[in-house]
């Protein structure tokens, strides 16, 4: 019985190719759309949540304020007020695991004839751990190598590419500052962060190093920013609270006077970001499913017509037995089909748009199994809501008012 | 299929039908009383607004009384829901149209096999059935065509196989010959003698000719929703009288 239906179904949709076809692409476009801007937000999502996780987790950044000089009032991070005995007092508290204090700073690299301009960051032992970053080929900067202030570089995958190409690096003496650094490791490869800068342009080197003999500051000791990591997630807010009280004490900053150091909770900045990005994929995915139902209007539209070119048809089968559920069900079941199968060409468009994106543009897009079983739900559901009314005025029409229409 | 013990296929006493409209209810049918046995051919005639489509329509279970009985080879019609007339004109009626009312994109045999499927037959019998009709009408050949291919004689033979298909009680025919030429119709009109003279079919005619009527033994004439005449065929001047 619901073989011979389908079969009907099929028959009659077939019977107007054209107008089927229509009909079917608005359900096309709609799923369509919507796979596609959930492929595009879920890659958006993604790219943020794979930065995130390379920033290292439960992070703060302390940066030296702003200084005054003569009335010119600098950034944030110029002023040389905070230390690496901070660092080291930091790092006492029980609610943090581990400090970096860091030097950054933006210096050409030269190894042979091939140069580089990348961000050369003066290091300890303890950024390795805050980052969560790996030295895939080599060694990292050791406590010894800190204490010493060795000549010794940690290159970034960008920086070995650039200036490398496919040779080995370990070993080899780049120069930066004409001042010669031996490569003792590579780091592994991080991607891009939260805010798009590419992770992987850098050059690690000892802090002391840094401090002494490439940026060479008047303070010796000063450092532009300690990374701050805390023991766990739940003891972010304590940390922070902690953070502040201590390195205010170290400065007998009064009560009520705005300090000369700032600290961020890198996390939460990630993770407004990553907030930021679900709204929009929400936007797309709710813009996409207007389309859809704008689509789901076509069928309900095209369906009253069919019922109504059709009355006589429907009349016939009445004479010849058939209940209402039948006539019922033989124009559901049209509307379903109708809204399925452009529900699987839409799927296949829009993975298709999703991957040919990726293909042509720099946008990252994820097409997930959920986002295509949705789809697949929400174009059965529109085919049963907008194909239940035209269907039901088919069952209810009266066989002889029916059979006598011309 | 269920059969009356007493061999009555179609049973109307007292029946009534009027139509309500925005002047007043208007009687159609007044107290009508028929009785219809198992293997007659009956000529309903009557001029037109003379009520015999409404009888018809009620005849078929498309429409139902106002007032009255009518019982259907042994089922009282009168307290019957949608599906349960659906049911009734799946089962023990077989239509015949003045206009064929074939469906246009199915096949012949699709066309015959469709009151089937309605009726819940598995496929390869409904096929079976469908080819077996159509050859007995004559258009074994044809299965696969589609009602515009066929000439209007053809169609109404294909009509007939349809009624046919789920060997019903009462075979009820409007006006069959109505859209056919005279050589046409005197075939058709045969193919009706041969079925109810062979198989013992019970059909029920409506017509307003004359010379479509004489095929069958027993007419019954309808003039303003009462009937006028029942008993055997009478001849155009008799009738006339």
């Amino acid at each position: 019985m619901i073989g011979a239906i389908l079969r009907e179904a099929w028959k009659s949709m077939g019977a107007n190719k054209l107008r089927t076809f229509l009909t079917m692409l608005g359900m096309v476009i709609g799923v369509g759309a919507v796979i596609l801007m959930l492929a595009i937000g879920q890659g958006a999502q993604y790219v943020v949540k794979q930065a995130i996780a390379s920033m290292g987790s439960n992070l703060f950044i302390v940066l030296s304020s702003f200084s005054t000089t003569s009335g010119v009032r600098s950034g944030t991070g110029q002023a040389p007020t905070l230390t690496v005995n901070d660092a080291r007092a930091l790092l006492e508290l029980n609610t943090v695991a581990e400090v970096a204090p860091m030097q950054p700073g933006s210096r050409q690299i030269v190894y042979g004839a091939a140069n580089w301009n990348t961000q050369v960051y003066g290091v300890t032992p303890g950024y390795f751990t805050v980052r969560d970053w790996a030295v895939v080929d080599g060694d990292p900067i050791t406590e010894t190598d800190v204490r010493n202030a060795t000549r010794v570089a940690i290159v970034g995958q960008t920086v070995l590419d650039r200036l490398f190409g496919d040779e080995p690096a370990v070993g080899k003496t780049i120069r930066l500052e004409n001042i010669p650094f031996t490569v003792a490791g590579v780091l592994d490869r991080k991607g891009q962060s939260f805010d798009g800068r590419d992770q992987d342009d850098t050059v690690l080197i000892p802090l002391t190093t840094a401090q002494r003999k490439v940026f060479g500051s008047q303070f010796p000791n000063s450092v532009r920013m300690i990374m701050v990591q805390a023991v766990s997630e739940s003891a972010m807010a304590q940390a922070e609270e902690d953070i502040n009280r201590l390195l205010r004490e170290r400065r007998r900053t009064p009560e009520g006077q705005e300090p000369d150091f700032t600290v961020r909770n890198l996390s939460a900045v990630a993770d407004v970001q990553a907030q930021t990005t679900k709204v929009m994929s929400l936007l797309l995915g709710a813009v996409a499913c207007v389309s859809l139902v704008v689509g789901g209007i076509g069928i309900m539209n095209i369906m009253l017509v069919s019922v109504t070119e059709r009355t006589r048809e429907i009349g016939i089968r009445m004479a010849i037995g058939a209940r209402r559920r039948d006539v019922l069900a033989q124009f559901l079941l049209e509307a379903i089909i109708v809204s399925v199968l452009g529900c699987v060409i839409g799927v296949a468009l829009g993975v298709g748009g999703a991957l040919l994106a990726m293909r042509l543009t720099s946008i990252y897009t994820e097409v997930t199994v959920w986002s295509v079983l949705l789809s697949f739900a929400v174009a059965t559901l529109i085919g049963v809501f907008f194909g239940f009314y035209p269907a039901r005025k088919a069952a209810w029409l009266k066989p002889i008012e029916a059979l006598r229409y011309q | 299929m269920a059969t009356a013990p007493d061999g009555v296929v179609v049973g109307i006493e007292h029946l009534y039908k009027q139509y309500e409209t925005a002047a007043g209810p208007v009687p159609v049918l007044k107290d009508v009383n028929l009785e219809i046995r198992r293997g007659e051919f009956v000529a309903i005639m009557g001029p037109s607004g003379s009520g015999k489509s409404t009888f018809m329509n009620i005849l078929g279970c498309l429409d139902t009384p106002t007032r009255g009985r009518y019982v259907l080879d042994g089922h009282d019609t009168s307290a019957l829901g949608s599906d349960d007339l659906a049911r009734l004109r799946n089962r023990f009626i077989g239509f015949v149209f003045q206009g064929f009312n074939l469906l246009p994109r199915a096949s012949l045999l699709e066309n015959v096999a469709l009151p089937l499927i309605y009726a819940g037959t598995p496929r390869r019998e409904r096929s079976e059935r469908a080819h077996e009709l159509l050859e007995r009408v004559g258009l074994g050949r044809h299965v696969e065509h589609h009602p515009s291919q066929i000439s209007g004689g053809q169609q109404q033979r294909v009509a007939i196989a349809r009624a046919l298909a789920n060997r019903p009680s009462l075979l009820l025919a409007d006006e069959p010959t109505g859209n056919l030429d005279t050589a046409t119709s005197h075939e058709i009109m045969g193919l009706f003698t041969q079925l109810n003279a062979e198989a013992g079919i019970t059909i029920v005619l409506v017509t307003h000719e004359h010379d479509v009527a004489r095929f069958a033994q027993r007419e019954v004439t309808f003039v303003d929703g009462i009937v006028t005449h029942d008993g055997p065929v009478r001849a155009v001047e008799e009738a006339a009288r």
